[in-house]
């Protein structure tokens, strides 16, 4: 069995983050990624992010990740690609899935850190090939360079499918329409009217009703829906598209954190049930810790500065930081997070985890 | 959010008068003057310590809509590639019957100096030809290029993008 002091799950900026973090403090990390790529979805977002300079505001995800993965590899931490997680027992114990071999794995502290997966809508004709996810449309687009489709209609208008759908635009492609159930725009009107600029309708109290074609999607049938969300007859509109990407939220990735037994809270805010955490991002079993989208969906500069809160708290825990020199490093980034965690968008999250901080007090 | 942005993704000229970002036609008439589109508090400041001359302030809560010094600003442009939400412009509006639109613009191909392309409204809407008269693209700006297109004055605040012909 091998025995590291820290084990991160999750190769994404939480778990990249919380390995520097805890390395730079000469804690002993190794992380893993079930991908053959690490970076989580930092690569994938071409586009610049908001914030302020502290948070790398203005620069893109794409160069955020690279400089994540620089620092972490001059750290010298390792990261173990094609690791899947496959267990997580008491004390640390952990089974490791990395290539075709088994491994077995202990650490005195672990981070979960497995990022999120992407809503599905479930509706006629939806496992048609053309039918993608937001993310999927991302891969193909921002990290293969492969258009994924011609003509694509956008369901979903949150910054996921605003941000996905301007990307869709620069790869080539048409975006016949951006549809939402809910009768408002969910995303930021700046992205938002980056897209309506550029002749892009947006169609909100509309749902999909169907996606046709026979070995591929050829067309989609959209509908009206009414204040309690049925579909008004009559209200159809059809587009001939051969893509339909989805972007209808995310929820967090929590298999090992409820394998743990932490226990769980439901925030519908943060993305559905969610391990309950402390201010130090740990979970109310001692040692395991959660950061980024698994636990609660926010935004990767959020997810980098939990994970460095959450590597520091090891780096701590473990007797590399003194109380006073850790106490000092998270005000700092307490104080960063709290301009992400304001406005319409940020200052509901921010509650929403005020609430999980004080389920674990409770 | 305003109501016309939620449902359509714009922002009506009408609504958008009232904001901070806005520079009066006064100023407008005088010489390139920036214009930001942000009106909502997205927790974002880098407009703020892109201006050299300090005419953008968001201040300590950086939700704050930026507000602009009109009289401070000497239409640079290094405040155009910097915004994520791609909501700067630089107008002017010093010429007698011709208006400058500066913007952001992140598409493949980039058009040339004095192409002919198409002027577009926040809503999309064809407005017609517009003259392209700067493209700037350098390594500072990573991969956000600032076009100058040159439209009918009454498109001095209506014409916000363009399509290549």
């Amino acid at each position: 069995m091998q025995r590291y002091e820290m084990v991160c799950i999750g190769a994404g900026p939480a778990g990249l983050a919380a390995a520097i973090e805890a390395a730079k403090n000469q804690v002993e990390v190794v992380v893993y990624d079930e991908n053959d790529k690490p970076g989580g979805q930092l690569f994938k977002q071409i586009h610049k992010f908001f914030g302020s300079r502290e948070h790398r505001a203005k620069e893109r995800g794409i160069k955020i990740g690279q400089d994540l993965l620089d620092e972490a590899r001059q750290l010298g931490v390792e990261v173990v690609l094609n690791g899947i997680v496959l267990g997580i027992y008491q004390n640390g114990a952990m089974n490791v899935m990395v290539q075709d071999r088994l491994e077995q794995v202990k650490a005195e502290k672990v981070l979960i850190a497995t990022g999120a997966s992407e809503n599905m809508i479930p509706f006629p004709g939806w496992t048609l090939p053309g039918v993608i996810g937001a993310g999927a449309a991302q891969t193909m687009a921002n990290i293969h360079g492969i258009k994924p489709g011609n003509r694509v209609l956008v369901v979903g208008s949150g910054n996921v499918g605003l941000v996905v759908g301007f990307q869709l635009l620069q790869a080539g492609c048409c975006v016949e329409a951006v549809i939402d159930a809910a009768p408002k725009i969910g995303g930021y009107g700046v992205h938002a009217s980056k897209l309506a600029r550029f002749g892009v309708p947006f169609f909100m109290s509309h749902t999909i009703k169907e996606a046709h074609g026979n070995n591929t999607v050829e067309g989609a049938t959209i509908i009206q829906v009414d204040k309690s969300w049925k579909p008004v007859p009559g209200t159809e509109k059809h587009y001939d598209v051969d893509t339909i990407c989805i972007a209808v939220g995310l929820n967090p990735m929590t298999q090992l954190s409820r394998m743990s037994g932490c226990d769980m809270v439901h925030e519908p805010g943060l993305g559905g049930n969610i391990p309950a955490h402390d201010v130090n991002q740990e979970t109310s079993i001692s040692g395991v810790y959660v950061a980024g989208d698994a636990s609660g969906i926010e935004e990767a500069s959020t997810a980098i500065i939990e994970g460095r809160i959450a590597g520091l708290a090891i780096a701590n825990k473990l007797g590399y930081l003194s109380d006073d020199a850790f106490q000092t490093k998270r005000e700092e980034q307490l104080q960063s997070m709290k301009g992400l965690r304001s406005g319409a968008h940020g200052g509901m999250r921010g509650e929403a985890k005020e609430r999980l901080n004080n389920a674990i007090k409770g | 959010m305003s109501s016309g942005l939620s449902k359509t993704g714009y922002i009506s000229e009408e609504t958008l008068s009232n904001y901070p970002g806005i520079p009066t036609l006064n100023r407008r008439n005088k010489g390139p003057v920036v214009v930001i589109e942000c009106i909502q508090d997205i927790p974002c400041n880098p407009c703020e310590a892109s201006c050299k001359v300090d005419a953008i302030t968001v201040g300590e809560d950086i939700t704050n809509l930026p507000h602009i010094d009109e009289e401070k600003c000497i239409g640079c442009l290094s405040c155009i590639h910097i915004c994520p939400g791609q909501a700067i412009f630089v107008v002017d509006e010093s010429f007698e019957d011709k208006a400058r639109i500066a913007l952001p613009y992140e598409f493949f191909p980039l058009p040339e100096k004095n192409d002919i392309v198409t002027a577009l409204d926040r809503s999309g809407k064809k407005l017609g030809d517009a003259l392209i008269v700067a493209v700037r693209k350098t390594k500072r700006m990573d991969q956000t290029a600032v076009i100058t297109m040159e439209v009918p004055k009454k498109w001095a605040m209506t014409a916000r993008a363009f399509k290549l012909k």
